[in-house]
């Protein structure tokens, strides 16, 4: 029987695992709980004390997507008894739905500018990190660290003077103004990743390519961007999870055509304060980027630790 | 079919030739590949610090397009370094910064130090520590006031639950006292994974050979951990504090949906307080000379910090 | 071929020759996102009948519209083409050109400004103030008031209890020392097995909410803007005894008097205090009213109404709210944006948006017989108008704004400094604005 003296003893491993599974448990409550009352109705959701067994109802998600009207009592027997079940929910206050609300062009809006922007981004990224990997670029160091210094500043910083050239552009509130906003943002980080990766990939197999008559941009295309290709996908995960999840310029560079959800979402509240739309809203949103996480979390892993591995 | 072409051409011409041909290539390649990122990065973020550090120096106003602008010189800075409310939200942010990151190390590297122990099923639960950190801080603060409601939220009931006090009778975000604990407990639960992951990187790259050696020389496993494992993971500790410093330097969002500066102004970070001169009163003369102030404190700490990681690296 | 030339040059010449035959285009109305926003929305289906346009709305809630409409107009957004923007934002709107003048368009069309309360038209339309300049048309009116639950109020032993503590009867306060005594009264206080508490009042940082709940109580403290001989001269009158010790009544209000976890509520935070049976007084805008009459909870008669009781030296103000509808110069379509206000304008929809839940400012609806008998909040609401009182309109309202937001929150909330001190911070804030306006 092999013995190493570096694996862990079942006990240790014992206690390691209740002590991680005590605090992902205690970790993951709160985003149950949000989960949860999004399923709650108005009234459950601010019950005193909280409420953990509950009838559900998808209240929260038809007041998400629909704007509602009060109506008065007569006006209401006018239209007689609600036709579809979402009506009956309404009208139980008394309102009739209006109309949809703005919840789905918003997550759409972060659909386009999510994507567009982490497309290009590590499009872009792919390219320069290629360069600065394999070609003597002059300052190399200094203009990597100044890529790498654009990310210092605060948003709102970088907000006043964007917010002004934009607004003599013509790009105030535009999807191809907040695409080409957060696809430089995310540039730094691309190409900072993407070099590390691509450092990894070892010449010697661009260079057989180059001598059996391959163009630079062949090989590049061929050899190159295969074997990039778990790294590509990593730095495309924290692109997008960036683009998505922004909140400081999509606040104060959109309004009504390119708002995203991240600043739509605490504004559905309204009123009446309605947390199971708000919670709704924010579960729904926070869907994709889990999905991804999840199917993708080995590459999570290994981007992450990439910026802590190359030198 | 070119492919065949080009290198039976390329194959074909004279050697000085074809390396020419490539040299070109080469370089062209490069100066194409690096230039839409060096372009975008100008247009977006070296014009508008030149921009902003211009505007600095005036008194324009971004909502009053019709006014006439003053140069002012350093009159903005002055008024800045000597405002009191300017001091309070570097000491806000300051607060939060140490111990955010405090915590958030401790911790993180704690669970990595879990994590490494390889138990059954730790795939799985890493996953789901790492959840928290997908999520919009924005969404995160706004949702976190409803945690943090007295009467209805889960924390003060929980809280109430394990300690027996009465959940109404303190509040995590209308405190003086407690908002600036609020605002650390939540970025805490949201970042935590992201310096675990940094660390469970540092922790696994020691390769077991170094501890075996150890063990032959009888070393204890507490002089195991001070000697090897805190060293070695060091760089990727000192690294996830650079990533988070910088972060929570910056933070704004997180903190603007869950406490809007308040009460009073005790969370009112450096970024929330710009937002106001800049968005709210638009004093954007004066708030550009407060945003070059933040910038060029964080990149002077920020490249202090990376020398000393440097030398940790080259260790 | 030739028939249908002429027949779509005739057809085409007959659009033309059509009086005010416009094309038909979708028009956007910017606005808070609350329950009038919905009644407009149905009353404008109205409009787009008559007219033939299409309206679209954008609506925001309120502790974000402000930031969000400012915003769109200072980056000259094309997004509203009309904006019923906030009273305080004529000063910067009519002066940085995001609103169309009226003046002409209002004589054209015969709307005259007469047949509108007086303290909507100065508050909601003219810059500057009190001169016949007209930025916006009065269109929803609204003030700070108060509700009550006078069925707590009409209960014997309750009624007992208090007339022996404080020697009167348990009834609408008329000044502020006794509607504190109510409040203390109901703090803590068991009702159907529920803890209650004394009142709801304004506590929110982030937008305006702690400055329009304080000024309310400080008019009628002595508080003034400004020396009525001198503009701008405001050391004395703004930071007077008589306005430290309502900022000082407005702290101890809310630190005997209301529920916890209230240190940052507005509007909706009060509504929610009161519908689920919170409280026993709370202080909100009238705008809110039609929402408690047909709740479960607090209405059809367990709820009253009362006007902002008067000060300690008599005097009673109330904090003006509401908003005017605006054009907005940056819009493509101002000439249909006309005529939705010319439509609006008129008294047939100016009485079916009051029965909507609308609070019309034409007179004609106000000042009619059956107005204060239509509502049980229809007579407060009108005392209300009567007394009226609004912040700065300043171009530079954001930043008198932000400042007052800052100083009173420090105080109140936070604790932070004197009442006197916390004035004379404002003065010292507010000299230094006017001074880089040019004004002083």
């Amino acid at each position: 029987m092999s013995f190493s003296v570096t694996e862990p003893s079942p006990r240790q491993k014992w206690i390691a695992g209740i002590l991680v599974v005590f605090y992902a448990l205690v970790t993951i409550m709160p985003l149950v709980w949000i989960i949860a009352t999004g399923f709650k109705s108005p009234n459950d959701a601010i019950a005193y004390p909280p409420k953990v067994v509950f009838e559900p109802t998808l209240e929260g998600y038809v007041n998400l997507f629909t704007t509602r009207t009060r109506m008065s009592p007569d006006a209401l027997e006018k239209l007689g008894p609600p036709q579809t079940w979402y009506d009956r929910i309404v009208r139980q206050y008394d309102m009739v739905i209006s109309g949809p609300s703005r919840y789905g062009e918003r997550f759409l809006n972060s659909v386009i500018i999510g994507f567009g922007s982490t497309f290009l981004s590590v499009f872009l990224g792919t390219l320069a990190a290629y360069a600065f990997s394999r070609f003597k670029v002059p300052l190399k160091d200094d203009l990597m660290f100044f890529i790498l210094s654009t990310r210092m500043m605060p948003p709102i910083a970088v907000a006043i003077p964007i917010f002004l050239m934009f607004r003599q552009l013509g790009l105030s509130d535009t999807h191809l103004g907040m695409i080409l906003l957060y696809t430089a943002v995310n540039l730094s980080l691309s190409v900072w990743l993407l070099k590390g990766f691509i450092d990894e990939i070892p010449v010697e197999y661009e260079e057989a390519a180059l001598i059996d008559g391959y163009t630079r941009f062949q090989a590049f295309y061929k050899v190159v961007l295969p074997q990039a290709a778990t790294g590509i996908a990593s730095t495309a995960i924290f692109c997008l999870i960036f683009a998505w999840n922004e909140y400081a310029f999509a606040v104060l560079l959109t309004s009504g055509t390119a708002q995203t959800a991240p600043p739509f979402i605490p504004t559905i509240i309204g009123v009446g304060k309605d947390w199971p739309a708000v919670a709704a809203g924010a579960t729904l949103f926070l869907v994709p980027v889990m999905v991804f996480t999840i199917l993708l979390r080995k590459h999570l892993l290994r981007g992450i630790t990439f910026g802590a591995v190359r030198k | 079919m070119t492919d065949e072409t080009t290198s039976r051409s390329a194959a074909a011409a004279p050697a000085a030739f074809a390396r020419k041909f490539r040299g070109l290539s080469d370089r062209a390649v490069a100066w194409g590949f690096i230039a839409p990122t060096i372009f975008l990065l100008l247009a977006i973020n070296i014009f508008p610090l030149i921009w902003t550090i211009r505007l600095s120096l005036t008194n324009y106003r971004a909502n009053r397009t019709n006014a006439d602008v003053d140069w002012v010189g350093l009159r903005n800075y002055e008024r800045i370094l000597t405002d009191p409310d300017i001091w309070n939200s570097m000491q806000a942010t300051a607060h939060f910064l140490i111990w955010t990151l405090v915590l958030q190390v401790v911790i993180g590297f704690g669970l990595a130090y879990l994590i490494n122990k390889k138990f059954r099923g730790n795939d799985l639960w890493t996953t789901i520590i790492v959840l928290p950190m997908m999520l919009s801080p924005a969404v995160v603060g706004n949702f976190w006031t409803f945690l943090y409601q007295p009467q209805i939220g889960l924390f003060n009931y929980v809280v109430a639950f394990l300690s027996g006090v009465d959940p109404s009778s303190f509040s995590m975000i209308g405190d003086v006292n407690m908002a600036p604990w609020a605002i650390v407990i939540v970025d805490t639960w949201m970042w935590t994974p992201f310096v675990m992951l940094i660390c469970l990187a540092g922790l696994r790259s020691i390769p077991d050979s170094i501890y075996e050696a150890a063990e032959c020389d009888r070393a204890t496993k507490w002089r195991q951990f001070w000697t090897i494992t805190v060293p070695m993971a060091l760089p990727f500790l000192m690294l996830a504090v650079l990533f988070r410093g910088i972060e929570n330097f910056k933070m704004f969002d997180l903190v603007v949906q869950l406490t809007g500066g308040g009460p009073g102004s005790v969370t009112e970070l450096t970024s929330i307080n710009l937002k106001r001169e800049a968005f709210e009163k638009w004093r954007t003369g004066y708030a550009s000379a407060y945003a070059v102030i933040l910038f060029v404190t964080v990149f002077g700490l920020a490249s202090i910090y990376v020398k000393a990681l440097n030398k940790v690296k080259e260790r | 071929m030739k028939s249908i030339g002429l027949v779509s040059v005739a057809a085409a010449s007959l659009a033309v020759a059509l009086p005010g035959a416009v094309k038909a285009e979708d028009l956007t109305l910017c606005w808070a996102s609350w329950d009038p926003a919905n009644a407009l929305v149905e009353l404008s289906k109205d409009f787009e009948a008559q007219s033939g346009n299409t309206m679209h709305f954008e609506f925001v809630p309120w502790p974000n519209f402000a930031d969000r409409m400012l915003n769109e107009l200072n980056s000259g957004g094309k997004l509203c083409d009309l904006m019923i923007g906030d009273s305080q934002w004529i000063g910067g709107s009519a002066e940085n050109g995001h609103y169309v003048k009226l003046n002409d368009f209002f004589d054209a069309n015969g709307i005259k400004m007469d047949d509108f309360i007086d303290a909507t038209v100065v508050g909601y339309s003219e810059w500057p103030k009190n001169t016949p300049n007209y930025w916006a048309l009065p269109a929803f009116g609204d003030v700070v008031g108060w509700t009550y639950r006078k069925d707590w109020f009409e209960r014997p032993e309750l009624q007992a209890e208090f007339k022996e503590k404080y020697g009167r009867d348990l009834d609408v306060p008329k000044t502020f020392a006794e509607l504190k005594d109510i409040a203390e009264f109901f703090q803590n206080r068991e009702i159907d097995g529920n803890t209650v508490y004394g009142a709801s009042i304004y506590t929110e940082r982030g937008s305006e909410g702690i400055t329009m709940g304080a000024m309310d109580v400080l008019y009628s403290f002595g508080f003034k803007y400004e020396n009525p001989d001198k503009p701008y001269d405001m050391e004395g009158f703004v930071n007077g005894p008589g306005a430290v010790a309502g900022l000082e009544y407005y702290k101890a209000l809310y630190e005997c008097c209301t529920p916890p976890g209230s240190s940052n509520g507005y509007m909706s935070e009060g509504i929610d205090a009161f519908k689920s049976g919170q409280v026993a007084l709370q202080m909100n805008f009238a705008f809110t009213w039609p929402g408690f009459e047909s709740d479960a909870n607090v209405g059809r008669g367990k709820t009253g109404y009362f006007v902002n009781p008067a000060g300690p030296g008599g005097e009673q103000f109330a904090q003006l709210g509401g908003q005017g509808i605006s054009v907005v110069s940056y819009s493509e379509k101002k000439d249909e944006a006309l005529e939705y206000i010319k439509w609006f304008a008129q008294p047939e929809v100016q009485a079916k948006w009051w029965q909507m839940g609308g609070f019309s400012c034409l007179k004609a609806v106000t000042l009619a017989p059956e107005f204060p008998s239509s509502q049980p909040y229809a007579q407060t609401f009108l005392d209300s108008m009567a007394v009226v009182k609004d912040f700065w309109a300043e171009p530079s309202y954001a930043t008198l704004l932000q400042d007052t937001q800052k100083r009173f929150h420090d105080y109140v909330v936070a604790g932070n400094g004197t009442a006197q001190e916390a004035l004379d911070g404002l003065v010292r804030d507010w000299t230094e604005t006017f001074q880089d306006d040019g004004k002083l």
